[in-house]
């Protein structure tokens, strides 16, 4: 059964992924990130990471593929692209290449016998409660500081994401050299108010 | 039985080489980054199956962090790539290379 699944799931990601990469509306390469967000899900599952797996499908397939689409349809880019086109000279043999020796690569350094690191003592997986409870109590306690920091992050991101996406009346990305000057010119008012 | 963690991980390096393979052969900013995220999957999918292998849960707890990063990291890029088809209305990676639009 276990077997099954992850057969199962592993070729439904590998064809998802596939498909992100040879698909040539950028439509149906979101499609295929969706499949295999799920496949991984499911994987995760597999695996007794149900946490996580719940996560993934929230976080990923909820949000972030939307956003992608939203992008996507905003723009208005889901036009096909030929990718039978090379624009560089060469780029593409030299891209499978070292695609080539970056799978040799993370395969050798996965070989199961190279794993090091004794079982933890701390936190161990197996034992009593789910997976949940054990996620929460490492989380809040010895990943409490880097818990803090992923909201500081996160604040970031939404105040970036407005920046960036913000029209301004001129036409520009950004709008500072616009909004010094009224501050300057309201200056002087006030201190002869003072005064 | 269950399916040994080597499995996982073979599984997981050749999802992260299709990623990187993607993005170093497409050319459309959209499909780039979503080969991104393959590559961060992969990647995820490694970190739950040592954490399995090891019985550790701090390898799972890394996991939600990559989630929370990856998210803000969508958030920002696709802010930029809103920015960038503002200006020039063009899809392709090898159009946008100055910093100073």
């Amino acid at each position: 059964m276990d077997w099954f699944v992850f057969v199962v799931a592993g070729l439904a990601a590998l064809a998802g992924a596939l498909g992100v990469v040879l698909a040539r509306n950028p439509v149906h390469s979101a499609l295929g990130l969706v499949m295999t967000l799920f496949a991984v899900a499911v994987l995760f599952v597999a695996q007794g990471a149900h946490f996580l797996a719940a996560v993934q499908v929230i976080v990923y397939a909820g949000a972030v593929v939307v956003l992608f689409l939203f992008v996507i349809m905003l723009l208005g880019v889901d036009r096909s692209e030929d990718l039978r086109k090379e624009p560089l000279v060469a780029q593409r043999p030299m891209a499978f290449v070292v695609s080539a020796l970056v799978l040799l690569q993370v395969l050798l350094l996965a070989r199961t016998r190279w794993v090091t690191g004794a079982p933890s003592l701390t936190a161990p997986i197996s034992g009593p409660g789910t997976d949940v409870e054990k996620i929460a109590s490492t989380l809040f306690t010895r990943y409490l500081l880097a818990f803090e920091a992923t909201s500081v992050l996160l604040v970031i991101a939404v105040v970036g994401a407005v920046v960036l996406a913000r029209r301004t009346p001129g036409g520009g990305l950004t709008s500072h050299q616009e909004a010094a000057p009224p501050t300057e010119t309201a200056a002087p008012p006030t201190e002869t108010a003072a005064q | 039985m269950r399916v040994p963690g080597a499995w996982y991980l073979g599984l997981s390096a050749v999802l992260f080489t299709i990623g990187a393979l993607g993005l170093l052969v497409r050319r459309n900013v959209l499909v780039m980054f979503m080969c991104v995220e393959l590559m961060l999957n992969a990647v995820n999918l490694t970190f739950v199956t040592y954490a399995r292998m090891l019985d550790d849960i701090g390898g799972q707890v890394l996991v939600f962090f990559v989630l929370v990063v990856a998210a803000a990291e969508v958030v920002v890029g696709l802010a930029i790539i809103v920015a960038i088809f503002r200006s020039r209305a063009d899809a392709t990676a090898d159009d946008i290379s100055l910093l100073r639009g």
